[in-house]
């Protein structure tokens, strides 16, 4: 079958991909800058074709507890917001770390704190990667920087969730969101029939049969010793992440003698500023960071015996910085670069704080 | 002579199938253990125990799913209407049920029940108001009623400091969401055995679609009131009953 490119925006791919995917169920609410996936799914009447459920939330605390309902059925289930309603879903997420329940969260990251702005950020990264609700937990999260990765990681997403038992992210921001791109959906998977579910699932609450125990899906236990087996079960999975699934893109990163790390949007603007410096003869790469959380330290590590100093680059105001800084162990300048408010940086402004910050640093 | 009442045939009754072996920790004349053998009844009398997914709350309740042996989710506290929502819609040939006390349904998850109930949702929300916080250890409850005393409330219940008591059922009735709304309790055996045909129709409503049921026990709390069992069911009697009176508040037939 010939590909289908399509233009659309990421916040449109995102419902698209998710319908042919076979996605189960999306429950959403409001929030600009993502309400086009609510609109999308909705416009698109996915329950006539495929049978997934879509429906619009009385709030982003109901949307994620729906579905934290619907994965304990063993439904491939999602929602999506943007900053102020991922605070909201924050109870609903650690609890569905805590029951191990699969799961897809998108946020379309705009800045904070409070109401802050409908303009892109990136200042979501601390909450997404080090907690945002409470109890020692993770999140497997991935960082689209185009249209075709918010539809690719909707697949990649619910694959991760689903093979590790937890929560999985899209952490895109208001530019991935609203940009429009050529995007080449995936083809059409039929949803999982409940015999599949079944099979795939036989931890889930979808009614007692006879011969076996019965499934609850609970982040409760008051037995102190059983509640650290838990815990520890917990761990064992999120170091079993950490080996096997960090995922990372280097652009021009061989030869390079300074690196740029930036994720998302950014990243696509640090691109540019890379073909920008090797032009002036400034050997430059980029270390792209996929996966926020399992973070791609070991590579960091690495070129930090190579490049002479590292610039992270970010829309907030240094938060990916904090886990370069762990990877490198101090052996190279690590500095940061962002604007804030909403206010996105120019190729021409990231190069000048290179040259600030990293190359001629003024003592 | 033989003994008679061991013969199969002069068997009157049983305990529930659905009720398993595991030491309850409600407390001595609490409601919550008729009313979870009332569920558990009524779901084997209908033959659907391999199809109905519980959902327990935040409260007393929240270990509902060690006592009927059934498929649960365990909510966080006000949302089991969230959970119960998505589990029916994509699991439509499942009987979904939420069970919640006072504190999860009328006040942490008021906006959660609501929104279900106007929505109506094709479950059953079973709701335990004992106007108290049981498992906390006896708070004041939106539905504990002016000048009861609890232990936030020690003075008992003003309204000028904690408003009034929040009719939660009367405000579900009027939904149109709701097909069946009724105010039953468990705490003799005439009330017992009108309680659990409340719960079959409730349970009949939600797989022949026909929208929300709430099925409201009225109810003591014994330790948290600081009474005997039988001095609590008769102070239910005489002061929740006027304020909370039983009966249907809603029925649609057809």
């Amino acid at each position: 079958m010939a590909e289908e490119v399509k233009l659309m925006k990421g916040n449109e791919a995102i419902a698209h991909a998710a319908i042919r995917y076979g996605v189960d169920g999306y429950f959403g609410y409001p929030i600009t800058p993502q309400s086009e996936v609510l609109e999308t799914f909705m416009a698109e009447k996915p329950w006539e074709t495929t049978g997934m459920v879509v429906l619009q939330a009385e709030s982003e605390v109901a949307a994620i507890n729906m579905i934290y309902g619907g994965a304990g059925t063993g439904k491939r289930v999602m929602t999506s917001s943007s900053s102020p309603g991922v605070s909201l879903m924050q109870e609903g997420i650690s609890y569905m770390a805590g029951a191990e329940l699969p799961c897809l969260v998108v946020n379309v990251m705009r800045g904070g704190p409070g109401l802050g702005t409908i303009q892109p950020s990136q200042a979501d990264y601390f909450q997404t990667v080090k907690g945002g609700g409470h109890g020692d937990y993770r999140l497997i999260t991935l960082a689209p920087a185009s249209v075709q990765e918010m539809a690719d990681f909707v697949g990649l997403g619910f694959e991760l969730a689903f093979k590790y038992r937890n929560p999985a992210v899209i952490l895109a921001d208001g530019i991935i969101g609203q940009m429009m791109e050529k995007v080449v959906l995936p083809p059409f998977h039929p949803r999982r029939t409940d015999a599949e579910v079944d099979a795939e699932c036989p931890w889930a609450a979808r009614g007692k049969k006879a011969g076996r125990k019965r499934n609850v899906i609970t982040s409760l236990e008051l037995d102190p010793a059983a509640m650290e087996v838990n815990n520890n079960r917990f761990q064992d999975k999120y170091k079993d992440i950490e080996v096997h699934e960090v995922r990372y893109e280097e652009y021009h990163c061989e030869d390079a003698e300074y690196m740029l790390v930036a994720f998302g949007s950014s990243a696509r603007i640090c691109q540019k500023v890379v073909e920008i410096a090797r032009a002036e003869g400034i050997m430059l790469g980029l270390l792209r960071p996929i996966t926020l959380w399992p973070f791609p330290s070991e590579i960091l590590s690495q070129y930090a015996y190579q490049v002479k100093g590292m610039l992270v680059v970010e829309l907030n105001a240094g938060q990916m910085i904090e886990d370069v800084q762990l990877a490198v162990e101090g052996r190279v300048p690590v500095k940061h670069f962002g604007r804030l408010g909403g206010i996105v940086f120019t190729p021409d402004e990231v190069l000048d704080a290179l040259k600030r910050l990293i190359i001629n640093p003024t003592k | 002579m033989e003994n008679e009442i061991i013969k199969p045939e002069n068997l009157v009754y049983e305990k529930p199938k659905l009720m398993n072996d595991n030491a309850m920790h409600y407390c001595p004349g609490c409601s919550h253990g008729v009313i979870h053998k009332l569920i558990a009844e009524v779901i084997a009398d209908m033959g659907m125990e391999e199809e109905t997914i519980g959902v327990s709350p935040v409260g007393c309740a929240v270990f509902a799913y060690n006592y009927i042996d059934i498929d649960w989710e365990e909510a966080a506290h006000g949302r089991a209407p969230a959970l119960a929502t998505a589990i029916k819609r994509l699991n439509p040939n499942k009987m979904v049920f939420t069970y919640q006390g006072d504190g999860d349904l009328a006040a942490i998850g008021t906006a959660e029940t609501i929104h279900a109930a106007n929505r109506g949702e094709n479950i059953v929300i079973i709701f335990v108001n004992n106007a108290i916080y049981g498992m906390t250890g006896g708070q004041m409850a939106p539905t504990t009623l002016i000048g009861m005393k609890t232990s936030t409330c020690p003075y008992g219940r003003d309204v000028a400091l904690n408003g009034f008591p929040l009719k939660i059922g009367n405000i579900l009735a009027q939904l149109d969401g709701t097909c069946y709304v009724t105010r039953q309790s468990v705490q003799n055996a005439a009330a017992v055995r009108k309680a659990k045909k409340a719960l079959r129709k409730a349970f009949e409503n939600s797989m022949a679609q026909k929208g929300t049921s709430v099925v409201e026990f009225v109810s003591t709390c014994s330790s948290g009131w600081k009474m005997s069992p039988e001095q609590a069911n008769q102070w239910m009697e005489e002061n929740m009953f006027p304020f909370y009176p039983l009966g249907d508040l809603k029925n649609v037939e057809s």
